[in-house]
């Protein structure tokens, strides 16, 4: 379930203590940066590639709710079966309720963010159905209790010797081996079984297409195929944010994606479902369940900036990319979506109360800002939370949370000393004479020198020695 | 080709190079002044207003902002020594003034404000003559130089016109080094971890210097070499030129 007791200091220390996970991430992450760099390494296709993957989610998210109706109205008619949820609580319900109508106990799943911020298996396991992970990663997270450390790499955070060791504890029939083959293979034997019997089959969505009604689904393992084809009922679940307008704005979008995601120019699967089993048809679910997911974005649909949120397409790239993510890993997020993108969608959909400190884990570096293939303008969000957390207001669930009068008062005076120039005078005159005598035990200047040496105050200020140099001041 | 430049600049220094740097400050007056530019220290100015503007006090940081805007009230170039601070003028000014009263003015000052290094390159087209020891050195690229001023070749091209100057560039050149405003005292650990990389990848150039057109990071960066006893010293390359054209080091 959803951790209770969040708090980002206190993980990614403890993240940090893990010499193991850091050199995971490191390695893993370098290699993810390079693959991509090779991706794109002509700038001027890049930046015409990236123009036209934000303009399609762009145009996308002006029309949504008219778009969010087309693609309801175009999946009845293919058959589909949509369902609204406005709660991960609702959400789950309804997956519940579709399960229990055909008398389901084995659900198998593809890879879906989505369902992990509902919680689903935990959800369905409570409630005496079985719900197995059918991706490679997602399976070695599920095996060992954790949830995703990566939204593309789940068990990046694991490397094969420790993979290893999980298989030989938790499968019965395993041999150790370090053995990738080997490993995979008896991945592939256990969940082929499991695709074989199983009532249900759950799936993500990485774009609905409106105008056609169709869902589509990469992934490189077949195992996506598998779950939408193989069990008798498919129930996707989607973030109401995952629409795009015609069948032309996939490929683009789809381009994008796995370049960023996994340096693939295209995934070894694409699926384009649009709909069951129709009558003569050999194979295919006889049931498609759509389930489309609010859980907080309408709010975040209806203000201008923090709109840009929505624009992701789940590619994992700024996460690649962030040097913070990359020492403390996703675990530290304690979030289905961690690094730059989930430190600026958590805190909105779960609230700046709870949430308020994930904005902070950020250096402002803006490499996520550079790499993103949709353009979010994820630092400036970060920085507009910063805001919305210490001044109350109606933009963000539990706006104001994070205020405190000492912090605001610190503030204003830091206002008044530098919009006044003889306040300035005076106290960077002091500052920088007595500065050097302040103790290293300091609030902030504890944490500063915890790694640092303190900084040295000059002695005269640059106003000081401009002023003795003669340099003009109009 | 030598390019005509302006014959009056402004002088943007910085708090940080107020504070803890100010022979940056003069050595990036002087880089201007020898080029015969008449260089203008409005003796008002304080800060761009980008500590608060990045811990969500966009009032105060407008307060503060609004202060140095009415300070350039001639339609002259303003010349910053930092990557960080000139982003916040260039790239967030035009933002941080919507619907004021005096957001023309911010966005003609966010207009005409330059990174040092790209004045000198771009405007002044300057060329120096090394009379220093033979060096390795490196270079730090600041993120906000890199990402908001689209800074990363003209502090490099600079160093490189110096004969006895050798540049080795940084393995992870463009990873941020950890010091992020208020980042570093919020999340020690996290920054520590960042900038202990840092100083590992700075070491293993060899150089004798690690050279900077930003003080956050060099604050950093010099903070953790002196921390950890390293002989390699943190430069602002302002000062760093200067002392190559003079022969002092």
């Amino acid at each position: 379930m959803a951790p209770t007791d969040v708090n980002f200091g206190r993980a990614s220390r403890t993240a940090l203590k893990d010499q193991q996970l850091r050199a995971n991430f490191r390695r893993a992450m370098d290699g993810l940066m390079s693959k991509r760099a090779v991706q794109f390494a002509d700038p001027k296709e890049w930046h015409a590639m990236r123009a036209l993957g934000a303009s399609v989610r762009v145009r996308a998210l002006s029309k949504l709710p008219e778009l969010l109706e087309q693609l309801e109205a175009n999946c009845t008619r293919n058959g589909i079966t949509v369902h609204w949820a406005s709660t991960t609580d609702e959400a789950n319900a309804i997956v519940l309720k579709i399960m229990q109508d055909v008398n389901a106990k084995l659900a198998v799943k593809g890879k879906s963010m989505v369902s992990e911020e509902m919680h689903l298996n935990a959800f369905l396991e409570k409630h005496g159905i079985e719900s197995l992970e059918a991706d490679l990663g997602e399976y070695i997270v599920q095996l060992d209790h954790e949830m995703p450390s990566h939204i593309i790499m789940p068990a990046i955070h694991k490397n094969t010797k420790q993979i290893a060791h999980l298989f030989r504890e938790k499968i019965k029939e395993a041999e150790y081996t370090e053995d990738v083959a080997q490993l995979t293979d008896l991945a592939r034997r256990v969940l082929r079984k499991k695709f074989m019997n199983a009532d249900v089959g759950i799936s993500g969505v990485n774009a609905a297409v409106a105008e056609t009604g169709t869902l589509c689904l990469v992934e490189n393992e077949g195992n996506g195929r598998m779950v939408t084809t193989v069990p008798s009922v498919h129930i996707a679940v989607m973030g109401l944010e995952k629409v795009v307008e015609k069948l032309e704005d996939v490929p683009p979008v789809l381009s994008l994606l796995t370049r960023s995601a996994t340096a693939q120019p295209i995934t070894t699967y694409v699926n384009m479902i649009t709909s069951p089993r129709k009558e003569g048809e050999k194979d295919g679910p006889r049931e498609i369940h759509l389930v489309i997911l609010d859980n907080g974005r309408s709010k975040i649909y209806a203000d201008e900036e923090l709109r840009h949120t929505l624009r992701c397409i789940r590619c994992g790239a700024c996460m690649n990319h962030c040097p913070v993510y990359t020492r403390v890993g996703g675990h530290a997020f304690e979030a289905p979506y961690p690094g730059p993108i989930g430190s600026i969608l958590v805190p909105q959909m779960e609230g700046l109360g709870k949430r308020g400190e994930l904005p902070h884990a950020c250096t402002m570096c803006n490499a996520c800002v550079e790499i993103c293939p949709v353009k979010i303008p994820i630092v400036e969000i970060m920085g507009r939370l910063r805001q919305e957390a210490v001044h109350p207001g109606d933009a963000v669930k539990d706006a104001g949370a994070c205020a405190s009068m000492a912090e605001a008062l610190i503030w204003k005076g830091w206002a008044v000393m530098n919009s006044s120039p003889t306040t300035y005078r005076f106290a960077t005159t002091i500052a920088a004479k007595l500065g050097n005598a302040a103790p290293a035990s300091l609030p902030l200047l504890k944490e500063w020198t915890s790694v640092r040496s303190k900084p040295r105050f000059a002695g005269r200020t640059l106003h000081d020695l401009a002023r003795e140099k003669g340099i003009p001041d109009a | 080709m030598q390019t005509k430049g302006p014959d009056n600049v402004y002088f943007f220094g910085t708090c940080l190079v107020d504070l803890f740097y100010p022979q940056a400050g003069m050595a990036g007056m002087e880089l201007l002044k020898r080029e015969g530019i008449r260089v203008v220290f409005p003796q008002g100015q304080s800060c761009c207003g980008q500590p608060a503007y990045n811990s969500g006090y966009r009032d105060e940081a407008l307060k503060v902002a609004r202060a140095q805007v009415a300070l350039f009230t001639e339609d002259w170039p303003i010349v910053v020594p930092s990557g960080s601070c000139s982003g916040m003028i260039k790239t967030h000014y035009p933002d941080l003034f919507k619907g004021e009263p005096d957001e023309a003015q911010a966005v003609a000052v966010a207009g005409r404000t330059y990174e040092l290094t790209q004045f000198l390159v771009h405007i002044l087209n300057v060329k120096l003559e090394d009379k220093g020891e033979p060096v390795r050195i490196t270079w730090h690229a600041s993120c906000h130089a890199q990402r908001e001023m689209g800074v990363l070749d003209e502090p490099k091209a600079l160093l490189r016109q110096l004969a006895n100057v050798e540049l080795v560039e940084l393995k992870r050149e463009k990873e941020c080094c950890g010091f992020g405003g208020t980042f570093a005292v919020r999340h020690p650990e996290i920054s520590a971890a960042m900038v202990e990389d840092k100083v590992a990848d700075i070491e293993g150039t060899g150089a004798k210097a690690v050279v900077s057109g930003d003080c956050g990071c060099l604050m950093n960066i010099n903070g953790a070499l002196d921390a950890g006893r390293k002989p390699v010293k943190g430069k602002h390359i302002a000062e760093f030129l200067m002392e190559r054209i003079h022969g002092s080091h």
